[in-house]
């Protein structure tokens, strides 16, 4: 073709046009988004009335809340008839909701303290590539520091702990090399030994630099729960695993043990559990030992969840192929080596979204020491709070505000887990 | 030989019988306090206050007991139980005594060998009913929706009045008067039952109590008062006593504001038996002179006690009605003290 025969030719570009209004900005938004369709539309509507409820309901009663009345009375002839909440309940018992009704108010400071240097010691563990691996002696010394701090006590308590795990673990490390069984037999009976004798110390050294005691009993609100759920989570995960290679294993008896274990314990009503920690156990103990009722809770809750946790893992480790147990074996590696740096790394990264899951639920589900009469966060809003003279009949605020503490951990909890699973992401696709 | 096989074998029962019955007094002056159960909350019968003190009329049956064995209404711990934990928590002894407005009825005292110590209230159920129902009376309720408590002695007694009275009803269950006021303020039932005293209280919390009613029929006794576990009747005669001491004393005039001058000693003898001046009767008891002293100085008498936590004056508001006197015409009618 010939330049000539071309009977137009353009020589400069068209100079931009503005888009069409329909075509840009927040109308576009708006109709790609919430008008791209007849049902959309009516979807869109139906939100915007429904959204519209919530806020012209709620909205007065939050900003007409009254802070700072000392009865339900009060606050309603201040309110004189309009709607507003009631949230000076909330003011002159946040710390009963926070620590119990018992816990000594000038030692507020220990359990708020020990909260705070939980995320000290949670960090390294939940964050490993941003914080130095160092930091993970501090995640292991935090449960001896919280303990110290929240029950109180001779520090030489807690320290004996200590000692008696590190020269239990000591003697497991002299005997491993002899036979598991005896590295680990050793090991327990040592740590025992050791607790035994340092326990015989007793009242002699109670002085020992010690912080005002607190009993168990004292405890409740908020508190309960996060102890609860800290301490159940964190020992339920290494029994879980435990018990879901326990169920895998050819060993008949060990089979067998892990087997009846789980599905009992999954056969079983948490609450029932509790119930026999509360109740049941008090007729079984001879009649003046003193059982410590938290520890017998934890113990109940970690067993319930350890069992799940279990199921969970074993669900992971059935999702890897067959392939990846014989690589293990073929490189050489015996079970405790292939387990931990082939199996368990693939398995427990598959089920994340479950453990965090069953975590989340045994979080709420710590609520449930309220039906035995330990007064956790839900246990003082309908025990003691509702029980007053002066608060009666207040729910929204109390719940409202218990329902919000909840909220924030499990939606942190999921968080995270989304957070962990991209991190692992190893396959680009 | 006979003789000796039948002497041990008496000595032996008297020994376990010993060992079953003697113990409770000596246990609680042992350990320094009294362990009482309470319930985990009930409007003016027992809560803790916002500093976490427990307060309440039935925690006042508690610290009188206290202030009766060591002459301190403080020397007392409170065990909180549920409906569902109190009678295990008596039972396997961990707590000594249960304050915990518990109806007195056949099978709990016989069958699980409780022994009840007199009665500190004496409800009955009754019914609360929005007015703009406008029901009357609780025979009229033919298919309501009940909002009832569940492992209470409320719930047979609605099985027992809708059955005499042949008619139906449907039971909505909830744990604790908290829910069941929730549950009735939104509608969730036509009718919430409990105890006379709690819907009085309830009430008395709603935003407009007048658009609510209770009605006339009252369907149960329930008298409420202090137990102890069976076989101990020492120490069951210790919180009888101490119950009977404060409705004594408000019979005769005795306040925890006279007490101390009365303590002197007056011209009349009965006062000056109950307080210790004339007689022995704190020693019968393994108790100090001053037992029902220091019992009345702890929250005052009967009378002063129910002022206190539940009376006219408080939100709670509740009338004497049957918990006045016998000599103002209600049931209140402690023995004499001789």
């Amino acid at each position: 073709m010939n330049r000539d025969q071309l009977s137009f030719v353009r020589h400069d570009m068209l100079p931009e046009a503005e888009p069409p209004v329909t075509e840009k900005g927040i109308v576009k938004w708006l109709r790609e988004n919430l008008f791209s369709s007849v049902s959309n539309t009516v979807l869109t509507l139906a939100a915007i009335w429904a959204v519209y409820y919530l806020v012209s309901a709620s909205g007065p009663w939050l900003i007409n809340g009254v802070w700072d009345t000392s009865s339900l009375s009060q606050c309603r002839e201040v309110l004189q008839g309009q709607v507003g909440g009631c949230f000076s309940v909330l003011t002159e018992r946040w710390n009963q909701l926070l620590f119990g009704f018992k816990y000594p108010t000038h030692l507020y400071w220990r359990p708020a303290l020990a909260f705070v240097l939980l995320f000290v010691a949670l960090a390294p563990v939940l964050f490993s590539k941003i914080f130095p691996r160092k930091m993970l002696v501090l995640t292991g010394l935090y449960p001896f520091i919280a303990f110290y701090l929240i029950w109180g006590g001779t520090i030489l308590t807690p320290i004996f702990a200590l000692l008696g795990i590190v020269l239990g673990f000591l003697v497991y490390r002299k005997l491993i090399y002899q036979s598991a069984a005896m590295g680990l037999l050793g090991g327990v009976a040592t740590a025992f030994v050791f607790w035994i004798l340092t326990g015989m110390l007793g009242d002699t050294v109670a002085g020992v630099l010690a912080l005002e005691p607190v009993a168990s009993r004292d405890m409740g609100g908020f508190m309960l729960n996060l102890m609860l759920g800290v301490v159940c989570v964190s020992l339920s995960l290494p029994l879980g695993i435990l018990l879901a290679l326990g169920r895998q294993s050819t060993m008949p008896i060990i089979k067998v043990i892990c087997v009846v274990f789980i599905e009992f314990i999954r056969g079983v009503p948490l609450i029932t559990l509790l119930f026999v920690a509360n109740v049941v156990l008090a007729y079984f103990l001879p009649p003046g030992t003193n059982f410590d009722l938290i520890l017998r809770v934890i113990i109940m809750i970690t067993m319930f969840a350890s069992a799940y946790i279990a199921e969970v893992i074993r669900g992971g480790l059935a999702a890897l192929p067959r392939g990846q147990y014989e690589a293990g074996d073929s490189l050489g590696l015996d079970y405790a080596q292939s387990m931990q740096f082939i199996i368990l790394p693939q398995a427990l990264k598959i089920s994340i979204p479950g453990i965090v899951n069953v975590a989340v639920g045994l979080f709420k589900d710590t609520t449930l020491v309220s039906v035995i009469s330990m007064f956790d966060l839900v246990g003082m809003v309908r025990g003691p709070i509702l029980a007053s003279t002066a608060w009666n009949g207040v729910y929204w605020e109390l719940f409202g505000f218990s329902a919000l503490l909840f909220f924030v951990v499990c939606y942190g909890i999921s968080q995270y887990s989304q957070w962990l699973e991209r991190q692992l992401q190893t396959d680009h696709h | 030989m006979k003789k000796t096989v039948f002497f041990g074998a008496l000595t032996a029962a008297g020994l376990a019988a010993g060992m079953a019955s003697a113990a409770t007094l000596d246990d609680v002056k042992a350990k320094g306090f009294l362990q009482c159960g309470v319930t985990t909350g009930l409007v003016g019968f027992a809560a803790p206050d916002a500093n976490g003190e427990w307060t309440g009329f039935d925690v006042g049956v508690c610290r009188a007991v206290a202030a009766a064995i060591f002459g301190d209404p403080t020397a007392v711990k409170f065990t909180p139980t549920t409906g569902k934990t109190r009678f295990t928590a008596l039972a396997s002894g961990e707590v000594d005594m249960l304050a915990r407005n518990t109806t007195w009825t056949f099978s709990r005292d016989v069958d699980l060998k409780f022994e009840f110590n007199g009665v500190n209230y004496y409800d009955g159920q009754g019914f609360m009913i929005p007015k703009n129902l406008g029901v009357t009376s609780a025979k009229e309720l033919d298919g309501a929706t009940v909002c009832i408590q569940t492992g209470t002695t409320t719930e047979l007694n609605l099985a027992d009045f809708f059955r005499k009275n042949n008619i139906s009803y449907e039971p909505v269950p909830i744990e604790t008067n908290a829910e069941g006021n929730q549950q009735y303020l939104a509608g969730a039932c036509d009718a919430y039952t409990t105890d006379a005293s709690g819907l009085a209280s309830t009430r008395a919390t709603f935003e407009n109590p007048q658009d609510h009613v209770i009605l006339p029929e009252i369907i149960s006794k329930e008298p409420l008062g202090p137990l102890v576990r069976h076989g101990d009747h020492e120490w069951g005669d210790v919180v009888r006593w101490t119950l009977n001491a404060l409705i004594a004393a408000e019979e005769l005039g005795v306040t925890s504001a006279n007490v101390d001058e009365l303590a002197k000693g007056t011209n009349n003898p009965e006062v000056n038996r109950l307080l210790g001046t004339e007689g022995n009767l704190g020693e019968m008891l393994g108790l100090s002179g001053d037992w029902a002293v220091n019992a009345i100085k702890a929250g005052g008498n009967y009378g002063e006690l129910f002022e206190t936590h539940i009376g006219e004056n408080t939100p709670i508001g509740l009338a004497r009605g049957l918990n006045a006197q016998w000599t103002d015409g209600g049931l209140l009618y402690s023995p004499p003290f001789r």
